[in-house]
């Protein structure tokens, strides 16, 4: 039945290559080339190509060509009735001379006369057309044997799963990058509302317009600066631009008093907080901290804070940042019964509270944040534009700057609470 | 990418030996084919394929070496087998390679 051993041996060699091949080849173009020369010189077939099957296009795309020289076309069109006629055939070769009947060999037949194909394979995996493989002659010059062909089919297999298998990667990799942007939208939206949110709480307060906004941002700087990811830089931001969601349903005088509040009005703001964080526990927040900044951003750390009058490692980390960063916003702009203070006391304000109101380490982080953007160690001017060119004088504030920094470093405890 | 692989070639006149070594059997053989239409495009006429160091060839080898027979074919050189060994002659008798080169007995 055989020929000879030699070239049972030789034949077998190159399927048990091409098995590996598809198996464990990461580089795709470089598998089907070397698919090809297997086909080819497991029978000395002269020539020949492999193509994919674009199902969008309708089209057999060569991937690959030996000996078919520039004139064989590198993309052949498909109509329904050669898919239709492929698929009912299988994963066989189908012999160019009596497939005059698939309109494709009709409209290609001169390409592939000058070229002596002698065999089509369509390369047919789970009933789906991936591909097709192009063969010409023998170099015996002799028909193709049965043998030969169980060979051929055999090996078309091993191509033919490897194009699928790329093909899978191909629709995997596609939805994985549609889902990123899926999430990407979804975030942008979130953001987009999470703004629109602040923007509204700001508005019933005409006096501090914007202060959501900016406590948003300076916890994004504390955050970033303590060498947070940038999720959970966003997650500190967005926790900064909702800490105040609860103002919604405080009554607009009470925000909007010219003078010192009376302590049943005060008592009705101080529910903020607690209010807040009932109307973000709900939401399903990309970042979890978030309702837990609302509830206790007006902690402190030596427990005089409201509501539950926590203490130091009783109060969340982001509340500690959130209440740093709304404490320096009150500091830094106007209100309605007093104008906003000298940058040179703000920064002690800092200092002195740190370890009472603040967490120290939050309050060198602020500060180490601050000095690098005076000493032009960070280009981006961010509490510039939050605070305007002239607020922050360099002169009289690095020194002041320095002085927090080096105190922190010296001596004290990463925190401290005072006693009563 | 495959690394730079030297082919050994010795041209002597119109005639250019190209000793097909072991890295026919690789994909890098490749450029054995490309060394062959160098070869033609400088003028030789005969090109000899050296089989010396090669101890058998495998599918990629025969692939190769039915590309280095189109290459030959297109531009009517000559192309001849020199050096194969008992084995390997068997191998490309079977499979009809010697029916387009002419083969130089060891
Ligand atoms: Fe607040």
């Amino acid at each position: 039945m055989l020929e000879n051993q030699q070239k049972l041996i030789h034949t077998f060699g190159a399927l048990a290559d091409l098995g590996q091949e598809v198996a464990h080849k990461q580089n795709f173009q470089e598998m089907i080339r070397t698919s090809l020369h297997l086909v080819l010189g497991s029978l000395a077939i002269m020539r020949g190509g492999v193509a994919r099957y674009s199902r969008f296009g309708h089209e057999l795309n060569m991937l690959v060509m030996r000996g078919l020289g520039d004139n064989f076309p590198l993309s052949l069109s498909l109509c329904y009735e050669d898919e239709r006629q492929f698929l009912a055939n299988g994963l066989a070769p189908i012999e160019v001379k009596h497939a005059q009947v698939l309109p494709f060999v009709q409209i290609y037949d001169r390409s592939f006369e000058s070229k002596k194909i002698e065999l089509v394979i369509p390369l047919i995996i789970r009933d789906e057309l991936v591909g097709v493989i192009f063969l010409g002659e023998k170099a015996t010059g002799e028909p193709f044997t049965g043998y030969d062909k169980d060979i051929i089919c055999a090996m078309a297999r091993h191509i033919g799963v490897g194009i699928a298998q790329r093909n899978l990667m191909a629709e995997l990799e596609r939805r994985a990058e549609e889902n990123r942007h899926l999430y990407e939208d979804l975030r942008t939206t979130y953001k987009d509302t999470v703004k629109a949110f602040a923007a509204a709480i700001d508005c019933k307060d005409k006096y501090t317009e914007g202060h959501s906004e900016r406590v948003g941002k300076y916890t994004e700087i504390i955050a970033g600066e303590l060498g947070w990811d940038n999720d959970h830089v966003e997650g500190a931001a967005i926790a900064g631009y909702l800490h105040d969601v609860g103002k919604l349903v405080v009554d607009r005088n009470i925000i909007n008093s010219p003078t010192r509040i009376t302590a049943s009005e005060n008592a009705q703001l101080s529910k903020h907080p607690t209010v807040g964080y009932e109307i973000l526990l709900p939401i399903h927040h990309p970042y979890a901290d978030v309702p837990l900044a609302a509830k206790y951003h007006h902690e402190r750390l030596d427990g005089r804070g409201y509501p539950d009058g926590l203490h130091d490692r009783e109060i969340p980390f982001i509340a500690k940042i959130v209440n740093l960063a709304d404490s320096f916003d009150a500091m830094t702009t106007d209100r309605p019964y007093k104008r906003r203070r000298k940058s040179e006391e703000v920064i002690e304000d800092m200092h002195r509270n740190s370890g009472k109101q603040f967490a120290p380490e939050l309050v060198t982080a602020f500060c180490r944040a601050m000095l690098k953007e005076l000493t032009n160690e960070r280009k981006e001017k961010r509490f510039r534009k939050i605070l305007g060119k002239d607020y922050l004088e360099a002169d009289k504030i690095v020194p002041l700057l320095k002085n927090v920094l080096n105190a922190r470093n010296a001596t004290s405890p990463l925190t401290f609470v005072a006693a009563e | 990418m495959s690394p730079e692989i030297h082919i050994p070639v010795r041209i002597e006149g119109e005639t250019a030996t190209i000793f097909a070594g072991d890295y026919i059997n690789k994909l890098s053989g490749e450029r054995i084919e490309r060394e062959c239409q160098r070869q033609i495009n400088a003028g030789c006429k005969t090109l000899i394929v050296n089989f010396s160091e090669t101890e058998l060839v495998n599918s990629i080898g025969v692939s190769i070496l039915l590309g280095v027979i189109d290459v030959a074919a297109n531009a009517g050189a000559k192309i001849v087998f020199s050096d194969i060994n008992e084995n390997t002659i068997e191998l490309f008798d079977t499979l009809g390679l010697t029916n387009h080169v002419e083969v130089l007995p060891n």
